[in-house]
């Protein structure tokens, strides 16, 4: 039944052989179902809305009780406070913790590519000795619970004094984008024939260079995706960033935003508009990846 | 790190110019070194920030070290494992995370599906209405535990306001024992249902139209076609995306210290959240580690069976 309306639309004469009470009993149905999902769609995205509305509001009216929805004043306050310290002008604690999270997302996004790719070529192109068992290991890895790995890991910072340190942050996301990396590349290495190198290599040219000038070049709409991912987990980060970084000038956006609810008071429009500038890089750029949402979201398990 | 980045620059720029060198019985070999040399340097990442963390943790849970008084370890044997394993506040943790666990992802299974469902049944606006449903998944849980925060606030959350004006008591939904899980439950459902939708919603559109039209054809009942049909086809995958959301849910510390902090009291504490404590607020690193292993063993479990299943989707 899942196509009934296609049908009811595309092939014009299915409807009419239908008995006229079951056609009416359609409508209604699809009334009802258009009903519910825009029900649906609405609880969905009044808290986006909500927050979006929240960051352009004045103070006065954030707070107001009964909720305004409508008539409130707008301002842009809350987001040059986002930028801008209040105090003397300058660059405000939450502006350096979004370079921070553009620096530590960036490179890790970087390192993550360059150890992923080729292991993913080899693990789809080479028999590897226990290939299945490499590749159940590595996904394994991603699903440790954050909180648990933390606390070796903080030791072993503190060892080499990675604690409050950019390095120590870029490190840890890099090995947690590495399996997602190569589940997802492998995913897209499979799609591009093998005969395309062993062709080349026909040709006279070596493995690597096969892999270099043809399927390098088919894979780069794949490893932008698989970047793109990689990019949104380490950005989206708060465990490891709370407590592998204390200093405000090392501090990821997460956990600066997070601190926001430190004091007696919240300040909830600057939270709101520090949410959005930080929500919306990573809309745009999972809007421009939607087409491999599935793989990605699944860390490359599930293709379709 | 650095073994294959010579061999990914230097070697092809040498060879490129000249004709191909000849091959022979040691190609094999090369594709062996390659596969070696393009693999080794991230398996050592994996082997140097995963495992080796996991196996000092693995040793920790034996001894009493703590991280603040430093001083040597003394061997505890299984003390820890002892200790955690009867304690009744683990046992009350446990049974928070399989509360919120059940809940949540049962919640969002449901919504999920049926969202999934109606959608796919839609011919015109599916993708807008997919992406739109979409936002909550990709928003960071800081950003959505926050936010939550506000909107569920008992004095000025709008949550409570719209409950005031349609007449409705208020709330008070974070500083309550029962509603506080009950809230976290809810968020997660919110920011999740998302993710069970989509993978849905791929499994419902790969199911191919002949079998409906057969069906109809066979003046099937729709209930009866949702059952033969849809079900079993969008199952396997739905069973897959299920499983990633309780290793997920069982893995959950960020939402919870965001939104509850573990409270009111300690009804909204997580088995992670709970680690959390031991390790970093009692410093008694010995005791989570013992805790993290035990975790660990658990979701080694459950990606067992999400690999199993994975597997069998991929072999059908």
């Amino acid at each position: 039944m899942a196509v009934s309306v296609n049908e009811a639309v595309s092939a014009g004469p299915v409807p009419d052989h239908a008995p006229p009470a079951r056609r009416r009993g359609f409508r209604g149905r699809s009334v009802l179902e258009v009903a519910l999902l825009t029900a649906l769609a609405v609880v969905m995205l009044f808290p986006v809305l909500w927050m979006i509305e929240t960051s352009i509001k004045e103070n006065r009216d954030v707070y107001a009780v009964p909720a305004k929805f409508f008539d409130f004043k707008v301002t842009l306050d809350h987001y040059r406070d986002v930028f801008v310290s209040s105090g003397g002008g300058g660059r405000s604690t939450l502006s350096v913790a979004f370079l921070n999270s553009v620096l530590v997302a960036g490179v890790s996004t970087v390192l993550a590519t360059l150890l992923g790719v080729p292991a993913a070529w080899a693990y789809s192109r080479f028999s590897v000795k226990a290939k299945k068992d490499q590749l159940f290991f590595i996904l394994s890895t991603r699903f440790m619970p954050p909180v648990v790995v933390v606390i070796p890991i903080f030791l072993m910072y503190r060892q080499v004094g990675l604690i409050d340190h950019p390095l120590g942050l870029i490190l840890i996301y890099t090995a947690f984008n590495v399996p997602f990396t190569i589940w997802m590349m492998k995913g897209f290495v499979d799609e591009v024939p093998a005969e395309y190198e062993d062709a080349a290599m026909l040709d006279g040219y070596t493995r690597l260079q096969a892999f270099r000038k043809f399927t390098l070049p088919l894979l780069v709409p794949g490893i932008a995706a698989t970047a793109v991912f990689a990019l949104i987990f380490s950005w989206n980060e708060f465990v490891f960033a709370i407590f592998l970084t204390s200093s405000d000038n090392v501090r990821t956006a997460p956990p600066a935003i997070a601190g926001l609810i430190g004091g007696t008071t919240v300040d909830w429009g600057l939270v709101a508009a520090s949410s959005v500038v930080f929500a919306l890089p990573v809309l745009i750029f999972a809007y421009l990846v939607r087409k491999h949402l599935v793989a990605g979201v699944t860390l490359g398990a599930v293709r379709r | 790190m650095s073994a294959p980045v010579p061999l990914t620059t230097d070697r092809p720029g040498q060879v490129a110019s000249t004709t191909p060198p000849a091959r022979g019985r040691s190609r094999w070999l090369s594709d062996r070194r390659l596969a070696v040399a393009f693999i080794a340097p991230a398996l050592l990442l994996l082997l140097a920030m995963s495992v080796f963390p996991l196996l000092w943790a693995l040793y920790l849970s034996f001894t009493d070290y703590s991280a603040t008084r430093g001083g040597a370890a003394n061997w505890v044997w299984f003390g820890n494992y002892t200790a955690i394993l009867t304690s009744a506040q683990v046992h009350l943790r446990a049974l928070t995370t399989l509360i919120y666990v059940v809940g949540a992802v049962g919640l969002q299974t449901v919504l999920g599906f049926t969202i999934a469902y109606l959608i796919s049944r839609r011919t015109h606006g599916r993708g807008l209405l997919t992406t739109l449903f979409l936002v909550p998944m990709m928003l960071s849980p800081v950003v959505v535990g926050l936010f939550w925060r506000f909107m569920l606030d008992a004095q000025f959350g709008v949550v409570n306001s719209m409950l005031g004006s349609l007449g409705l008591g208020q709330v008070e939904w974070l500083t309550k024992q029962r509603t506080a899980l009950l809230s976290l439950i809810v968020v997660d459902t919110w920011q999740w249902t998302p993710f069970i939708m989509l993978i849905a919603l791929a499994g419902l559109t790969a199911v191919p139209k002949y079998l409906y039209e057969a069906a109809s054809i066979d003046r099937a009942s729709e209930w009866f076609r949702f059952r033969t049909i849809t079900l079993p086809l969008v199952w396997p995958l739905l069973l897959i995306a299920v499983l990633f959301r309780a290793i997920e849910a069982f893995r959950l510390f960020d939402l919870v210290y965001i939104l509850t902090s573990g409270g009111p009291g300690v009804s909204t504490e997580t088995l992670s959240f709970h680690v959390y404590k031991v390790a970093f607020l009692g410093f008694n690193t010995g005791t989570a580690s013992a805790y993290g292993i035990l975790m660990v063993l658990i979701v080694i479990v459950l990606t067992q069976l999400y690999l199993r299943y994975l597997n069998k989707l991929k072999e059908d």
